[in-house]
């Protein structure tokens, strides 16, 4: 026998399950009217500072089918790079998202302000990103990734670094389709597996 | 940020998850990543995260047995107290974090357009409730048992009792969902879902126990739910953030 640790177990996660929204996103789920006031709504306010953008896709399982039951969230730093709360930070930005795929077409949409870059540890810098995190019935621990942006200097992030499979960076970085458009697919697997994060 | 905010997130103990792909649970079949997660250590990105206010809540929204209907009349069903402290891993309260539940209703019925089983719906019962926890990172909700239910798996699949929970703690690296079952359950051990985790004894820590010391006579009995969320990393040598 040895001594023992004080440290606990984290409790173990299980699936958000088909009915997610009922607690997470009661109008969504067709319960308008639960509360007074749902939380991520919308991670900016009126006046956010920056450029403000929208980023649409899909969450796609390993045959190629667009998930309708799928929850996102999102967080992020404000135009600055500064993270809600923190000083100096954008009062207009929440920073957080809380968003679905549409029940009948699957498809999901990200309105926010697109972030500055942010700082990781010894001083480096990471690439402008928001971070996302998908659950779903069949997931059975929610899904880290990121969502980064093709017109952005993407070289000397220190994440997209590490990915060794330079090809499987693409997975992480959303695609300008016009004016402050951006599309960006989470895929689940098979082909273009999006990269998730243990983070 | 408390004095548990510091510091990088210990990184997770994968073994005490269930495997992303789980083929007794089907839907996981072609929901599960084949590639392995990129590991690396916290980033500000994730030790940050959304901070809720008590002020968010409305005066219902912890008692499921009334909110639904705001006071005006009570979900059918048996009533119980359900509480619990959220920790994190180093055993420290993690005080004033939003969470939120949502259930099956007495009959097993969930308040869900997708949800087509037989037993009827409450007319008084919604389904979902939020708290905030306190300074010591106690919560406790109202509600009603829900029931077991069918579900379409293998050819006679059933969920044992349990409540669906979602926890944020204080960065968005923390954001854990998860169920608690019922103590003495014995769907528990024929569930494909609570199967996943393949450590019992991580199982066994989903399972509350009847609480007598909670429960209030002629009223309502208790469940006792902790949750552990991660920790923080804290050494004397710990790097200190730049820019931050
Ligand atoms: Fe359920």
């Amino acid at each position: 026998m040895v001594q023992k640790l004080d440290t606990l177990i984290e409790t173990p996660s299980q699936t958000a399950g088909p009915y997610v929204h009922i607690g997470c996103m009661p109008t969504y789920a067709g319960n308008a009217g639960a509360y007074d006031q749902e939380i991520g709504e919308s991670p900016i306010a009126d006046g956010a500072k920056g450029e403000i953008i929208e980023i649409t896709g899909e969450v796609i399982d390993g045959t190629g089918w667009a998930l309708r039951d799928a929850m996102l969230e999102s967080w992020q730093a404000d135009a600055a790079g500064k993270f809600p709360g923190s000083d100096g930070a954008d009062p207009a930005v929440n920073g957080f998202c809380r968003f679905a795929a549409d029940a009948e077409t699957g498809k999901f949409t990200l309105r926010t302000v697109k972030p500055g870059a942010v700082p990781a540890r010894g001083g480096v810098m990471q690439a402008p990103h928001i971070s996302i995190w998908i659950v779903a019935r069949g997931i059975n621990v929610g899904l880290q990734s990121r969502i980064y942006f093709e017109d952005e200097d993407n070289s000397a992030d220190p994440l997209l670094n590490r990915i060794e499979q330079k090809n499987r960076v693409e997975t992480l970085i959303a695609k300008k389709t016009g004016e402050g458009q951006y599309a960006f697919n989470v895929v689940l697997q098979g082909e273009n597996e999006t990269v998730f994060l243990d983070i | 940020m408390s004095d548990t905010d510091h510091g990088p997130l210990i990184p997770r103990n994968r073994d005490a998850h269930p495997p992303a792909y789980d083929i007794d649970y089907k839907t996981s079949v072609p929901r599960s990543p084949r590639w392995s997660l990129l590991s690396m250590e916290s980033t500000p990105s994730e030790e940050t995260g959304p901070r809720f206010g008590h002020s968010l809540l409305g005066e219902w929204d912890n008692n499921l047995i009334m909110n639904w209907t705001r006071g005006k009349s009570p979900a059918v069903g048996e009533r119980i107290l359900v509480h619990g402290r959220v920790l994190d891993e180093n055993g420290r309260p993690v005080p004033d974090t939003l969470v939120e539940i949502w259930q099956a209703n007495a009959g097993g019925r969930y308040r869900h357009k997708k949800d087509t089983y037989f037993a009827p719906l409450d007319p008084n019962f919604g389904g979902c409730g939020r708290t905030i926890t306190d300074e010591n990172g106690y919560y406790e909700f109202l509600t009603i048992r829900p029931g077991a239910y069918p579900w379409p798996n293998r050819a006679n699949d059933w969920r044992p009792m349990h409540i669906h929970f979602s926890i944020f703690g204080h960065s968005f690296g923390q954001r854990l969902i998860s169920q608690m079952y019922f103590e003495g359950d014995p769907l528990i051990n024929h569930c494909p879902i609570a199967a996943t985790i393949k450590d019992r004894s991580q199982l066994d820590t989903l399972v509350a126990p009847l609480d007598f010391s909670k429960s209030r006579p002629l009223d309502f009995l208790a469940y006792k739910f902790d949750i552990v969320l991660r920790g923080r990393r804290q050494t004397m040598f710990e790097n200190k953030l730049e820019g931050m």
